[in-house]
């Protein structure tokens, strides 16, 4: 579904990404991890358009998507969510959903609609998919931080997806709220039939659901392949999951 | 439900109040209430870009200003007609900021500002110095009044419709899927482009309904001013005009057309008893962004939120 070839990016001289070459599956669930600075959020903001790549190149669904700018990439069926809680704050829950499910069918540039019974129903079955549809009215900043992910969440399914990046979808949560949040995004990833690739520090996590899991290490990719022949790869044992304990 | 009702209603109570103010036979209500709407098209054109899309137009006159030369010259010079001049002046309103705006949503922020504030000087820079055509520092005087139109209350009533359609029309797209974008462009551009949205292709829209309505507020004053000076595109109105929004609420829809209202009629009483408006100018705005920095407007509406709670509680 998405491949990348020979992906390289530098800033002020520091080489963030170098060489990475990858191929998603589609319908899989895969997962990128690596230590902190691995580039593991560069090389999502090069999939969607973030920021320009220097080099290399990115196919989405055999459509050269290198250089193309965040809108188009969404609008070819790549959705995302970002690490820190990226919402529209003085929105409310429905209308910030609303807002997503507005452009996905193409109402973007309608003057003269009332805006407020629009979609109703297919925003409405977003919020009780991610579990927010008893806060629909609640304003998005006012959210707790979980709740604020979930919505981040909402947002990023309402544009209907078929290759869904999540990065580190659950940083700040509890150990709580991260197994909510996982169990909720598993259950719809297979509903929804989408492509998952996601970043996350919690290796619980990264191991439980992946299909396949990619090693990033000074952006370069150390290791690639499921779960048990990752874990067991010396290099990465050494390398990162080696650090982390 | 019943809120929104509530909301809706407040647009006609105004349009209402305002069809019966000849009656009180008073030039001077006529004349003011003819300047505050036209004033008020031009702010809450302007609340397009501030409040809705979050961008700080520093430049808002350059539109008002060619749209009021545009009507007068068109009338004056190539004896147009009234109605076509007017037309013309709406679409050259945004066919100027579809140029200008073209440049300047390539900025964000403070540079977007001050891009809007260059563009806008220019403006002013070729009305001042283009004598020939637009008469300079003395500006256009006489501008031929139409016939139909040549009284106060005539001209308030044809005011009255105009300003009343526009602001409708204003109100339609900021309750449009369009303006629910522009929203989220103003909250969040950087996520609203992860939605799909071509933000600067939305932005430079917005800018261009903000020039078409500033055209038509600049058309209607210099016809109502019998006249058209380079003053009418200085940076000052562009400045004054943010104030007026700002002070009656920039997050709500009504709140610049309170702020035009309570300006202009400050504005009268001051000037007849000091030339120093400038300075009572400067309080006000001080004053309002330290204590009610969400306007007027904005804090009644915060303030009646708040009490509705704690009678709740």
């Amino acid at each position: 579904m998405l491949i990348i070839e020979n992906l390289k990016k530098t800033f002020d001289g520091f080489v963030a990404i170098n060489g990475v070459s990858l191929s998603i599956p589609k319908g899989a669930i895969s997962s990128i991890i690596g230590p902190n600075g691995a580039g593991k959020t560069t090389l999502f903001n090069l999939i969607t358009g973030h920021i320009p790549v220097d080099q290399g190149k990115l196919t989405f669904k055999g459509v050269d998507i290198t250089g193309l700018s965040p809108d188009r990439i969404c609008r070819l069926g790549i959705g995302r969510s970002f690490q820190r809680a990226n919402i529209f704050p003085r929105l409310t829950v429905l209308e910030s959903v609303q807002a997503a499910v507005l452009v996905h069918h193409g109402m973007g540039f309608n003057f003269f609609k009332a805006v407020k019974s629009l979609f109703l129903k297919e925003t409405e079955s977003i919020l009780k998919m991610v579990g927010l549809f008893d806060d629909r009215d609640a304003v998005s900043h006012s959210l707790s931080y979980g709740a604020q992910k979930q919505l981040e969440l909402g947002i990023a399914l309402a544009s209907e997806p078929e290759l869904l990046l999540l990065d580190e979808p659950t940083a700040g949560m509890s150990v709580q709220e991260t197994k909510k949040t996982i169990e909720l995004i598993e259950r719809i990833v297979r509903e929804k039939g989408l492509t998952l690739l996601f970043t996350e520090h919690d290796m619980e996590v990264v191991f439980s659901i992946s299909q396949r899991i990619t090693v990033l290490h000074q952006g370069k990719v150390i290791a690639e392949g499921p779960p048990d022949q990752v874990k067991n790869d010396p290099f990465v044992q050494k390398v990162y999951i080696g650090e982390s304990r | 439900m019943l809120k929104l009702k509530k909301e809706s209603l407040i647009l006609p109570s105004f349009v209402l109040l305002a069809i019966f103010l000849p009656l009180t036979e008073s030039r001077f209500y006529v004349f003011m209430g003819t300047d505050i709407l036209i004033m008020s098209l031009f702010a809450v054109s302007l609340n397009l870009l501030l409040g809705y899309t979050g961008l700080v137009s520093f430049g808002q006159a350059a539109y008002f200003g060619i749209g009021a030369y545009t009507c007068a010259l068109l009338m004056k010079k190539a004896s147009v007609a009234f109605p076509i001049a007017f037309i013309a002046s709406a679409f050259l309103g945004a066919v100027s900021a579809l140029i200008i705006g073209y440049f300047c949503v390539r900025l964000t922020k403070i540079y977007f500002a001050m891009l809007t504030l260059a563009f806008a000087q220019i403006v002013w820079a070729v009305a001042f110095k283009w004598s020939s055509l637009t008469g300079g520092d003395t500006g256009l005087l006489g501008v031929p009044f139409p016939l139909y139109l040549d009284s106060p209350v005539r001209f308030y009533y044809f005011t009255l419709v105009i300003v009343t359609a526009s602001i409708y029309a204003l109100w339609k797209i900021v309750n449009s899927p369009f303006g629910r974008l522009l929203v989220t462009i103003r909250e969040n551009p950087e996520r609203t482009e992860f939605i799909g949205v071509n933000v600067r292709r939305y932005q430079l829209t917005a800018f261009m309904i903000a020039g078409f309505f500033s055209g038509i507020s600049g058309a209607l004053f210099g016809v109502f001013n019998h006249s058209v000076f380079p003053d009418y595109i200085y940076w000052n109105r562009s400045a004054e005009t943010l104030i007026m929004v700002i002070l009656g609420g920039m997050y709500n829809f009504l709140g610049p057309i309170m702020g035009v209202a309570m300006l202009l009629y400050i504005r009268m009483l001051v000037t007849s008893y000091t030339q120093y408006w400038p300075l009572i100018l400067g309080l006000i705005l001080a004053i309002l962004l330290f204590f009610f920095p969400t306007g007027i407007l904005g804090f009644l509406q915060e303030k009646f939120a708040s009490d509705k709670k704690t009678v709740k509680c």
